[in-house]
């Protein structure tokens, strides 16, 4: 036991000889399900810098056929014009080459006044998205008054901060409408955070941004605004390979959000075609 | 990952050694399908568990029994499998004992994820799937990804072979891209999606080496879990 002494590990609790006790018992659970009771307490990886160490873990792959690939998410926009914000968002889940998923939900709906879109980790933005629901509802109980967007944004820009290093992966759009207005906010896993008025996030947003840009003005009316979504994320899930699946449209007005549309982009495709040939 | 630190003490160092990257991982294979239809669930899972080339047992379940209304199918690292399972069997009982009730599916499938994501920096190698009745007691399917993304779905393949049974369903139960009307999809039966469980097994088996010996079936319906058994090649 000299070793186990030198070491300090005599103390952990599977070094005692006796049977546990059912406090102990209890507290290890606790410490295995830490975040069940508070979610910011993640358990801490057996190695340091888990971002490079567990990419060497990855990287070991071929040998042990361990090959651990996370959902990822893909191409989402969101824009503010004169009737509030539209989010337009894609649905599939790849996870490495394999298709995970053709129905994924890229819209988080926060509250009846807050919408967050994903992109990159599918896991890391929806755990911390729910994370930042918590937050806004406690905040309505303490304030007697919804969160500003900027406010949600930041809580949501912090918890990004505090991992800075560690590997997670989110590149979210926050819109919401509040006391000033339609808000949209860029948030990301560095730690950014952006107030404006057109982004678009993932792998097809170059694609997407391509449409957008051409038919963006601030004055586009509601239906206008929202096909220019639908269509931006279409032409995105052509081109990408990454992209694909249905296309949905949120709209958020003063009243709170509305969804617009759940299209496959299939007969999204043919419709567009015919489109082209009547011109 | 140098905590011992021996690259200061060039003198200690012993010629020929080779550094050999820290891999705590192992995968043990098996793969699981769940059909969920309007009054009951199937989930299925083969009992080879394996290392390598080599197979270790011909009869290991991969079917965990949470509730008379919840089962959830695991594979991957076996022993990640038998901690996550370990852990969310206690919270569901602590569960049963604090609000005297069981925990409904959906609360299942939803701290399952927590509990994975806990693990976010060092995850469970597992390939989860949760089959069960929800609370209007129409089947449901939760797959999971390794760190806890969550998604409801009708029908579901994980494991080893589930990029090649996942296909397989999308055309059987799926009728994927098949451009037949909403009301001319045939109703799915229970005996159908057990014969298509069944029958993505016997593929499986055919061309995944981690898939094989037998398949266990559960039949969950409001009157509990049935339980089949089909034995598979054991090549």
């Amino acid at each position: 036991m000299a070793l186990a002494e030198i070491c300090k590990i005599s103390n952990a609790s599977y070094m005692k000889p006796a049977a546990w006790t059912s406090t102990e018992v209890e507290n290890e659970l606790n410490a295995f399900t830490s975040n069940i009771a508070n979610p910011y307490t993640l358990a801490a990886p057996p190695f340091e810098n888990p971002l490079e160490n567990l990419n060497k873990i990855q990287a070991n792959a071929s040998n042990s056929g361990v090959k651990i690939n996370f959902d990822h998410g893909t191409t989402t926009l969101g824009f503010k014009y004169q009737g509030g914000v539209i989010l337009a968002v894609d649905s599939r889940a790849t996870g490495g080459q394999y298709i995970g998923s053709q129905s994924m939900k890229k819209i988080v709906e926060i509250n009846q006044f807050l919408l967050g879109t994903l992109a990159g980790g599918a896991a890391d933005c929806v755990y911390w998205d729910r994370v930042l629901a918590k937050e806004c509802r406690l905040h309505e109980l303490r304030n007697k008054e919804r969160i500003s967007v900027a406010a949600a944004s930041k809580i949501m820009a912090n918890i990004a901060h505090e991992y800075k290093g560690m590997g997670l992966s989110m590149g979210m759009m926050l819109a919401g409408y509040d006391k000033r207005g339609p808000g949209l906010y860029y948030v990301d896993s560095e730690g950014s955070r952006t107030p404006g008025n057109v982004f678009s996030v993932g792998s097809g947003s170059i694609y997407a941004f391509g449409v957008l840009d051409s038919g963006y003005h601030w004055d586009l009316k509601d239906t206008e605004a929202q096909e220019l979504g639908r269509r931006a994320i279409y032409h995105a899930t052509f081109r990408d390979a990454y992209s694909g699946g249905i296309v949905r449209v949120y709209h958020m007005t003063p009243n709170g959000w509305i969804k617009i549309s759940e299209t496959d982009c299939m007969e999204l495709h043919y419709k567009y075609k015919e489109q082209n040939k009547a011109k | 990952m140098n905590c011992l630190g021996v690259e200061q003490f060039p003198d200690y160092k012993v010629p020929g050694v080779q550094h050999v990257d820290f891999s705590p991982y192992e995968s043990n294979g098996g793969s699981i399908v769940a059909i969920a239809g309007e009054d009951f669930v199937v989930i299925a899972a083969d009992t080879r568990l394996s290392s390598g080339y080599s197979i270790h047992s011909r009869d290991q379940s991969k079917l965990f029994k949470m509730s008379p209304k919840t089962v959830l199918g695991s594979t991957g690292c076996w022993c990640d499998t038998l901690s996550l399972t370990g852990l969310v069997k206690v919270r569901m009982q602590m569960y049963e004992h604090t609000h005297m009730k069981t925990m409904s599916t959906d609360a299942v499938a939803q701290m399952l994820s927590i509990v994975m994501y806990n693990r976010r920096f060092f995850p469970y190698y597992v390939s989860n799937i949760l089959a069960g009745l929800d609370k209007d007691g129409k089947g449901a399917v939760y797959s999971y990804d390794p760190i806890g993304h969550c998604e409801r779905a009708t029908y579901r393949a994980g494991g080893t072979a589930g990029a090649l049974l996942q296909p397989v369903l999308d055309n059987q139960i799926g009728y994927k891209n098949q451009n037949l009307p909403a009301d001319q999809l045939p109703p799915l039966t229970k005996e159908r999606a057990v014969a298509v469980a069944s029958d993505t097994f016997i593929s499986a088996a055919e061309r995944d080496i981690y898939t094989g010996d037998s398949v266990l079936i559960n039949i969950i319906t409001k009157d509990g879990v049935e339980e089949r058994k089909l034995q598979l090649r054991k090549d």
